[in-house]
């Protein structure tokens, strides 16, 4: 019988899941290391540490999900921060049985409407998702301060962000159900294969009889209903909404999405690679607070350990014609 | 008459900036109390200047086809830095300004470095490295502070007038053709030399001309022996001397260093939406710095104009101060859409798949 080679094994399992999940290893080994010496417990590897983390994993999981289906039609949602925001603060504001409904459809009528200025009329998504955004922190603006809502969440929302089933947080089970839709939608429906179609050539979708556009505008409310579903659990988790809460969420999504091996011009990535760039990027922000690096070096490390992976797999082919 | 049908043709987008500009600035004078004095004007323009900076350093990099995240972090952390260097004798001052830009060079060159040579995508690259400008810009400046040269300061800021008197040119009354010229604002001057003796020579050198090949079709680009990577290395340096320099104008503006990141990012999306206003295709190989300074003139004029609404006239509600951020919105909307829509006039729609 012949082994395998080193070469072959890498070749076998896809690149960027090997790098990140070991690069996740080598941060808990540093950190665990850390703790030892300095406090002498091994705080990183128990059980409650890496349930926390999943918790707030979870959290920026579900906005990459999203974040994801549109990076894989080769564009981007800038507007994420304050889809999270409104969705949150309308559903507060809103309140009773109704609440989480009404958030859920904020979040799908800013995904409609950036499918439409994407899809329809032809803006660069970075710049028209970007132009809904300052417009949607407008329209918040306008209704904290007019009308000084509720931005206290309901029942129902502060059990899905602070409750647990059986020892598992809540927002890892809605992270869970989530993940297992997109992964199904992306690889087994016909929707999710249009998806990879368009972002690789949509020219070509177009000519072989899909309505692209149908494509975008779903694949934007998608997106917008995701960070709607962020936006409820923050809120319940941190027992109320505010202006600035999607701020965190915005860059940490488009950095795990491409960490997870998903081409930013489209057409190419996995799912499970965005799961795991999500936790990377979480577990990385955790240690080096329990390490206690100040906001200057976490900024560094966060930047030069995103291009240091890129680097190991992310390169483009060199251009030949 | 062929050359200048020519010559509007390929500044569409440049003169609907500057159109628009003219109409927003234009109303804002008209409605406001003192009327236009060059006081206003030198008071808007230095208000204005950092973000037409910005835009420049967006463009020529949006030119290339790419996009520089980081042009936001490498201004405040030049910022940051001209806060520490640029003050003393005017030996010192003129170092500490050549360290400042040097530092926005280097960060951009940075950016090129990686992008070129690691062959990786742009837009996640300047994200990256934006992270870490901002890092180190917090570290540099914890809290905001830190000194500019006072003299600097105020000829930077003020019209052209103040110049030979504080660096005191000559004795006496200043002669007569100066007088001509002394109500200009001394940003708009600073611009006037940036453009023709920066932007120009680039923009006609093999390498500045290069780069418009290269975000028209780099494939083809390569194809016709374009050196791309000397090209685009340039572009990306180039685009870090702008965001320095931007990064130093604020910091004699304000006269002090603050290493904000909210406030980087701030403008570095305000840069893309002036960029695209101005004319500039996100697609590359279109547009100019030009049309991106009145792309930022218009950004700038309509916040200008939310401040002289009269509140008891028939659009009093717009200068409701609760409702302002939101028509900011919308117009920054509305402006970038008719600035980037192009599925209108498109003769084959697989034109617009790209």
């Amino acid at each position: 019988m012949q082994l395998p080679k080193p070469s072959d094994l890498t070749r076998s399992v896809d690149r960027p899941l090997l790098f990140a999940g070991l690069f996740i290893v080598v941060i808990l080994i540093v950190g665990t290391i850390y703790t030892l010496t300095v406090e002498g417990t091994a705080t990183l590897l128990s059980p409650t540490y890496l349930i926390l983390q999943l918790k707030v994993a979870a959290f920026l999981g579900i906005v990459a999900a999203g974040m994801m289906i549109v990076v894989l039609l080769g564009h981007i949602d800038l507007s994420v921060s304050w889809t999270i925001a409104a969705s949150a603060m309308l559903a507060t504001a809103w309140g009773g049985p109704f609440a989480i409904p009404v958030g859920l459809g904020v979040g799908i009528a800013v995904g409609l409407l950036n499918g439409i200025g994407v899809a329809y009329l032809r803006v660069p998504s970075m710049i028209f998702t970007l132009g809904v955004n300052v417009m949607l922190r407008g329209l918040m603006v306008m209704l904290t301060g007019g009308f000084s809502p509720s931005s206290v969440p309901t029942q129902a929302m502060l059990d899905l962000g602070k409750g647990d089933l059986f020892g598992i947080p809540n927002p890892v089970l809605v992270w869970v159900v989530v993940s297992i839709l997109v992964s199904f939608m992306l690889r087994r429906t016909a929707f999710g294969r249009y998806i990879y179609a368009t972002g690789n050539r949509e020219a070509a979708v177009y000519l072989s009889g899909i309505n692209t556009r149908h494509i975008l505008v779903a694949s934007f409310a998608l997106c917008g209903l995701l960070s709607a579903v962020a936006g409820l659990l923050i809120a319940g988790y941190s027992s109320k909404a505010f202006q600035a809460m999607g701020d965190p969420y915005l860059l940490p999504a488009v950095a795990a999405v491409v960490i997870g091996g998903t081409n930013i011009l489209g057409g190419a990535g996995r799912y499970s690679g965005t799961v795991v760039g999500t936790i990377l990027i979480v577990l990385l922000q955790s240690v080096l607070s329990v390490m206690q690096m100040p906001e200057a070096g976490r900024q560094i490390i966060y930047g030069a350990v995103i291009i240091a992976m890129l680097l190991a797999y992310g390169r483009s082919a060199k251009i030949r014609t | 008459m062929k050359n200048l049908r020519l010559a509007i043709a390929h500044n569409t987008g440049s003169l609907i900036a500057f159109g628009l500009f003219l109409i927003l600035y234009l109303f804002y004078s008209f409605l406001h109390p003192r009327g236009f004095t060059t006081d206003l004007f030198v008071q808007n323009s230095n208000e204005a200047m950092t973000l037409i900076l910005v835009g420049m350093a967006q463009t020529i990099v949006v030119i290339m086809g790419g996009i520089d995240l980081s042009v936001g972090a490498i201004m405040t952390l030049v910022d940051s830095v001209a806060s520490d260097v640029v003050i003393g004798s005017p030996g010192a001052v003129f170092l500490g300004i050549v360290i400042a830009l040097g530092v926005g060079l280097v960060c951009g060159l940075i950016n090129g470095v990686i992008i070129v040579y690691g062959r990786l995508q742009p837009i996640v690259v300047t994200l990256a490295t934006g992270a870490v400008y901002s890092g180190i810009a917090l570290f540099i400046r914890p809290t905001p502070g830190g000194q500019v040269d006072a003299d600097l300061s105020w000829v930077s800021t003020n019209a052209l007038s103040e110049l030979p008197g504080t660096y005191k040119w000559w004795e006496g009354d200043p002669p007569g053709w100066f007088n001509l010229i002394s109500g200009i604002p001394m940003p708009i001057v600073i611009l006037f030399v940036i453009v023709v003796f920066v932007w120009l020579p680039y923009r006609n050198s093999e390498i500045g001309r290069a780069s418009y090949a290269i975000g028209s079709n780099e494939g083809a680009a390569y194809m016709s022996g374009v050196r791309i990577n000397r090209s685009k290395l340039v572009g990306y340096a180039l685009g870090g001397l702008f965001a320095g320099l931007a990064g130093l104008y604020f910091a004699i503006q304000t006269g002090s260093g603050n290493a904000d990141p909210v406030q980087a990012g701030t403008y570095t999306l305000n840069s893309i939406a002036a960029v695209v206003i101005g004319g500039t295709s996100l697609f590359g190989g279109v547009g100019g710095v030009i049309g991106t300074i009145f792309g930022a003139g218009v950004l700038r004029s309509i916040t200008f104009c939310f401040r002289v609404i009269d509140t008891s006239s028939p659009f009093g509600f717009l200068a409701n101060p609760l409702l302002q951020p939101m028509f900011e919105g919308l117009i920054l909307l509305v402006a970038v859409t008719l600035g980037a829509a192009r599925s209108f006039g498109v003769k084959n729609r697989l034109n617009i798949f790209r």
